[in-house]
């Protein structure tokens, strides 16, 4: 196992005064790219932009699991431009590619990020953009660089200018506990308050638009499924049936919500018609039926049922039909979720005492746990499919972890000084991620 | 002993549990629902019920009756109610139909193990098993207010079985 490596970065967090994000990866990252991001210089007169460019872009690549990136203190030179860099530099310290930047003052309060991509065996440029920005998005344009570098490098698309949203439960002054959805970057900085109950808030879950959120709150003592734009707060209740109202899960068209309702009796499985408010009946079993999931096509719903005596996965399709098993490995699999390319599926599974992350092929059934938590819960696929990011529990605490799909990398996203952190759910891509550039 | 209605049950299980009770008296509850006034705090007159009783208060207050019990605990992953709880959750049911215009919240909790909308489910089936046994005495549906707050609402923070054991749970709140 390799050395645990700990960045620490302050951020400024909108409840407590100055709060520390820790990135902390558990495990080893052999078989990845090894890539050097070079501390950007400031061009500028006056103080320095209140952002290091550099290590967020660096800690973004390494988070994916893909890449290894060279601590700047292990650097032989500091090139800011093709024209300074050596190659031979980077070769010895076998480096396969190499990014530089620098920052200008662009106008009277704005920046030029320029940045180059480097192929340190091939000698060559590849890639190189100039980046106009703010003091506020500093941190959005290092996510973009993140982004473009990952894509020109693996080609696939980067997630890291995506966001998270997670629900989480904050003493008050008063010894209450408030609970609060938050919405955040996706490596966990700047949360923003999307709602702040003294309730309990259930199940976030992103419309394939990243506008808005569904989520079950429990208002006067009795649950309800509301849907609420991010940006305007503007929000509206779906459903408040008698009994259970909960698991909202958003059909990739953004048209329909798959939920679990008991009014009839028991949890069961119903599909939403957001513009006509058609409620349509799904699954028919005196069993538990809850946590509804969509496929990237349309046609599936996944969920849990207890129809076979323990909790596990079953799929029917989502015009209604027969409905099939598809866990069959350990006594309890839970709170499945598609793979944005549908060929697989992340979920909770319990070995032994413990609850952990796996993922399952659909092609050929195998499940591959992800996880060595002990109450690991609420998987969530990045956007491009590379990581899962989850609740876990270390201590007494509640906090966010991800890791990559290949089991590799593992972190842990400890907001200081927060509060029990749960139910993260990674937003899809939008147009709306960029809307700040 | 044969029980013949919900009003002489009830009775039945307030005498056999109440400390130095001495006999049921010929004053049997009036008709279901005479005996009960609901006052807006929540607090209820059920004298009429008690009466002959050597507890003069309200029912629910007494310490050694079952319905002083208001937590109903079960097993890991179990919604069936405990033998030994059964009396108590009885003795609620009979309480109910013979004071028909009390109504309570049945309210399903679950421990913190397993995915959180599967414990909502999970302590919705163990609040219908406490409201299925309720009904069975003779109470009302309208009487009965179901939720399940899964593992929303842990009565005890901790990652151990004497916590989860704790927060397995159908709470009856008047």
């Amino acid at each position: 196992m390799n050395k645990i490596l700990v960045l620490v970065v302050g951020l400024l967090w909108h409840f407590q005064a100055i709060a520390a994000l820790t990135i902390e990866i558990t495990e080893g990252v052999e078989g990845a790219l090894p890539i050097a991001v070079v501390p950007f210089s400031w061009e500028g007169t006056g103080a320095a932009p209140g952002q290091d460019i550099a290590a967020i872009v660096s800690s973004d690549l390494s988070r994916s699991g893909r890449f290894k990136t060279l601590p700047a203190s292990d650097m032989l030179a500091r090139p800011h431009s093709d024209a300074e860099v050596e190659y031979r530099d980077w070769k010895v310290l076998g480096m396969e590619n190499l990014v530089v930047g620098r920052i200008q003052p662009n106008g009277s309060a704005g920046y030029l990020v320029r940045f180059q991509l480097f192929d340190v065996f091939k000698g060559a440029l590849l890639t190189g953009y100039s980046i106009p920005a703010t003091a506020g998005n500093l941190r959005a344009t290092a996510h973009r660089i993140a982004d473009i570098v990952y894509e020109t490098l693996t080609g696939e698309k980067g997630a890291f200018s995506t966001r998270i949203a997670y629900v989480e439960s904050i003493p008050d002054a008063d010894g209450k506990k408030r609970v609060v959805l938050q919405v955040a970057d996706a490596d966990g900085y700047g949360p923003q308050t999307i709602l702040n109950s003294p309730d309990p808030i259930m199940s976030p879950a992103w419309s394939p638009d990243g506008l808005r959120l569904a989520y079950v709150s429990f208002v006067r003592g009795k649950p309800g499924i509301y849907v609420q734009e991010v940006f305007t707060g503007k929000r509206q209740q779906v459903a408040a049936y008698p009994g259970i109202n909960g698991a909202p899960a958003w059909s990739p068209d953004g048209r329909q919500l798959a939920l679990t309702l008991s009014k009839d009796g028991n949890p069961e499985i119903y599909v939403l018609n957001l513009t006509s408010k058609g409620l349509r009946r799904l699954t028919e079993h005196y069993a538990i039926d809850t946590e509804p999931s969509w496929s990237p096509d349309g046609r599936t719903i996944v969920f849990t049922s207890d129809r076979g005596g323990k909790p596990q996965i079953y799929r029917v399709p989502a015009s209604g039909g027969r409905v099939e098993r598809v866990t069959f490995e350990g006594s309890y699999n839970a709170r499945a979720s598609y793979s944005p390319d549908g060929k697989s599926l992340t979920l909770v599974t319990r070995q032994g005492a413990d609850f952990r992350i796996a993922t399952l092929q659909l092609g050929n059934g195998r499940l591959q746990v992800l996880s060595d938590g002990v109450l690991d819960e609420s998987p969530s696929f990045a956007p491009n499919g590379d990581m899962i990011i989850y609740a876990t529990r270390t201590g007494g605490r509640h906090e966010l972890a991800a890791v990559s799909v290949d089991g590799r990398v593992r972190q842990r996203l400890t907001l200081q000084g927060g509060g029990d952190v749960r139910e993260p759910v990674w937003s899809p891509f939008t147009k709306s991620n960029r809307r700040n550039q | 002993m044969k029980l013949f209605s919900p009003q002489i049950a009830a009775l039945v299980v307030l005498s056999l549990t109440m400390a130095g009770c001495s006999t049921m008296g010929g004053k049997t509850a009036k008709d279901s629902g005479e005996g009960a006034a609901v006052s807006e705090a929540g607090g209820v007159d059920i004298s009429a019920a008690s009466a002959g009783e050597n507890w003069q208060g309200n029912p629910l207050d007494n310490p050694g009756s079952p319905l002083s019990v208001r937590i109903i605990y079960f097993d890991y992953d179990e919604s069936q109610i405990r033998e030994d709880l059964r009396d108590v959750v009885i003795a609620h049911g009979n309480y109910l139909a013979i004071n028909s215009t009390v109504t309570i919240t049945v309210e399903g909790h679950a421990d913190e193990r397993g995915s959180r909308e599967y414990n909502i489910a999970l302590g919705e089936r163990r609040a219908n098993a406490v409201r299925n046994l309720i009904l069975a005495q003779g109470a009302a549906e309208n009487q009965i207010y179901i939720v399940s707050y899964g593992e929303e609402r842990p009565l005890m923070v901790g990652a151990d079985e004497e916590a989860w054991a704790q927060n397995r749970r159908v709470e009856l709140l008047y």
